[in-house]
């Protein structure tokens, strides 16, 4: 268990490396000045050359890169000041530092994407073992119906017709609106009830379906046959048998969906106008603010690597075949 | 049909043809029925045309592609053009209320604009669909196109070749499936058009197209690559592949003959997911602002301006809305229809 998270760990360290030093050369020898991207349009000589300095743009690229991978392990120095340990550079357009922005920004991305998974999976493995239990009546259909058209609506589709539903014609609840958790946590999740269900909604139609064929496949399966021939109850082996195994794809398909979930979150962030990493991602690329947007680049990948660590242990957890080491 | 002792009796193989052939026309003549011989595309063909469901939904998407293709037709037949604000025209004075709200009900739908005026602008709701239609989905073809070719290439010489190559393409391949693709376009966008077009400059909407495309088959391949890899190991062991080998077959005749062939319905398959989720995938980009921009027509710019004045005019976002949920769902459907008739053990 501790082996294989270090091993992970160092994996992942490679894997961020790698990220970094693709989208470090990529960013950084576009044929673009970004000393003038980052003065704008009516941008005196001097001025220039003062950010060009600031910036570090005089220095060759590998020592550029050099200066930006120690800074993330080691801080760095900047005229503003001294930039602690994950220094992330500092953004052009506000002077701030990146890692401060980022989380400034994060929680909300945070709760979004962590509260709208578990909604999703626990309704959509509920939904998918429901229909699956009830195959071929009433209730599968129903299910199994509406998840198909579900998993085709869109985030900023669904988004604004709930918003028009619950509070634009009757006023039932509150426009969404982020408090942090540890504040309160009952308006925290007041707040972004909205957004979590609209988000988990299209996500939870996708593993409904998902949950639904897995489970009918491995009720076929001949081990959960002879559960069932030996006279174990019908829950019994329906639960700790074939529920079990059907839990094995649907934790793969997970660990690929982790992206596309982040993806989710930053639509969620734009169609509830919630000010979270998505938006500042956005808005940095748009004003070609290039530190910053590689720095929620790098923040997200990063992210995302150590959500896939959880899902591996989780795969490890419900299959016993599955070696850590 | 013939016998393995009357063959003997018969003495050698070169008499054993014509006889061979006389027997069988025998058989015809005397009406004995004959196992038909059908392709497997054939046998898909006959699978598919029974799911109604597949149908329906292969009639839906054709219709898409055909309205997509003629929209130039159909808006010059309707007489109106997505580009023009014709609140500002004199022949339409009151289209537009003291808040830039469509007048009339159902936001502003009359004979002359049958899907609405555009709050705001003033713009044809129904050619602006109908135009961006027509982005969506050639986007999404060439995007389709781009990494379905890419995937099966790198694939092929990963699977085929194995060893060293494959172990270090595939680790190329497992580099680019760890980044997070949405932050990846987002971030990417700028970087990809400021290597065509100074940033002080307007970027023209086809180079923002072309940068849309390379930001995504950039990161689009590596499902197909994986998938192609697989069934290509599967598929090199085989009796028939060896005897390719044997025989002297040079490696591209046996990846183009033999092999190919073979796994043309998991990339159809995949294909058939590919497209629909490009298409959001494009749609995401404009409506979060880092895709298409104004003037052009576009789906999620459409979903973009909805949601902002959804409050006041609720009706901008229905067309484009049921356009876009029908056309996934079908394509979704296909796709499911498709897989299902190529390969009838997998259920749903």
């Amino acid at each position: 268990m501790l082996q294989f998270l270090i091993r992970r760990l160092i994996g992942a360290v490679v894997i961020m490396f790698l990220i970094g030093a693709f989208t470090f050369f990529l960013f950084y020898t576009v044929p673009q000045d970004f000393a003038a991207l980052s003065c704008g349009k009516n941008c005196s000589p001097e001025n220039l050359a003062v950010i060009r300095e600031n910036l570090g743009l005089d220095k060759p690229i590998t020592t550029q890169f050099w200066e930006f991978m120690s800074g993330i392990v080691a801080g760095r120095d900047f005229p503003q000041g001294h930039c602690s340990a994950p220094c992330l550079g500092v953004s052009f357009d506000s002077g701030n530092f990146v890692w401060d922005s980022i989380v400034d920004r994060f929680p909300l991305t945070l709760s979004l994407t962590v509260g709208g998974l578990v909604i999703f999976l626990t309704l959509g493995l509920g939904s998918g073992l429901l229909a699956a239990w009830k195959r071929g009546t009433v209730i599968d259909k129903l299910v199994s119906g509406a998840s198909i058209v579900l998993s085709s609506f869109q985030i900023y589709l669904l988004g604004p017709i709930v918003l028009g539903i619950l509070v634009y014609s009757t006023g039932i609840m509150e426009n969404p609106k982020y408090h942090p958790f540890t504040e309160n946590p009952a308006t925290w999740a007041l707040g972004l009830l909205i957004p979590w269900a609209v988000m988990a909604t299209i996500f939870t139609a996708q593993y409904t379906r998902m949950s639904r064929s897995t489970m009918i496949e491995q009720l076929q399966e001949e081990h959960v046959r002879t559960a069932r021939a030996k006279g174990m109850s019908q829950r019994f082996v329906f639960f700790r048998y074939a529920w079990r195994g059907s839990l094995i794809p649907i934790v793969t398909i997970l660990g690929i969906d982790l992206s596309a979930l982040l993806g989710g979150a930053v639509v969620t962030e734009f169609t509830f106008d919630l000010p979270g990493l998505g938006r500042l991602a956005v808005d940095s690329s748009l004003t070609k603010d290039l530190p910053l947007t590689m720095g929620i680049m790098l923040f997200g990948a990063f992210f995302i690597l150590i959500l896939n660590i959880i899902v591996d242990l989780a795969y490890a957890y419900i299959d016993p075949r599955v070696r850590l080491s | 049909m013939t016998s393995p002792i009357k063959a003997e009796d018969s003495g050698s193989a070169a008499v054993l043809d014509p006889e061979l052939a006389a027997t069988t026309e025998n058989a015809v003549a005397k009406g004995e029925k004959q196992p038909e011989g059908r392709s497997p595309g054939q046998l898909m063909w006959q699978r598919f045309k029974r799911d109604r469901t597949g149908v329906v939904s292969a009639c839906v998407v054709i219709f898409f592609f055909v309205v997509a293709a003629c929209a130039p037709l159909i808006a010059k037949l309707y007489g109106k053009n997505p580009y023009t604000l014709y609140a500002q025209e004199p022949d339409y004075p009151f289209l537009l209320d003291d808040f830039a709200m469509p007048t009339g009900s159902f936001g502003g739908m009359s004979g002359d604009f049958w899907f609405g005026v555009e709050p705001k602008l003033g713009r044809d709701v129904f050619t602006m669909l109908l135009y961006g239609m027509r982005t969506s989905l050639y986007m999404a073809v060439v995007v389709t196109t781009l990494c379905v070719v890419t995937g099966v290439v790198i694939g092929m010489v990963m699977g085929y070749f194995g060893g060293r190559v494959d172990y270090w393409m595939g680790r190329v391949t497992d580099f680019f499936l760890a980044f997070p693709q949405q932050l990846f376009f987002i971030a990417f966008m700028p970087v990809v058009t400021a290597m065509f077009v100074s940033p002080a400059d307007e970027t023209p909407t086809y180079l923002r197209a072309v940068a849309i495309i390379l930001v995504m088959w950039f990161l689009g391949w590596m499902g197909l690559a994986r998938l192609v890899r697989s069934s290509v190991l599967s598929l090199a062991d085989r009796e028939f592949v060896e005897a390719a080998k044997v025989s002297g077959a040079s490696p591209w005749r046996i990846v183009r003959k033999e092999i190919l062939p073979n796994i043309v319905t998991p990339i159809l398959v995949q294909a058939t997911y590919i497209l629909p989720s490009t298409i959001l995938t494009i749609a995401f980009l404009s409506f979060i602002g880092v895709g298409f921009v104004e003037p052009t027509p576009d789906w999620g710019r459409m979903f973009a301006v909805g949601a902002d004045v959804y409050e006041q005019d609720p009706m901008f976002m229905f067309f484009p809305g049921v356009a876009l949920v029908t056309f996934v769902l079908a394509f979704n459907l296909l796709g499911d229809s498709v897989r299902d008739a190529f390969d009838p053990k997998t259920g749903r």
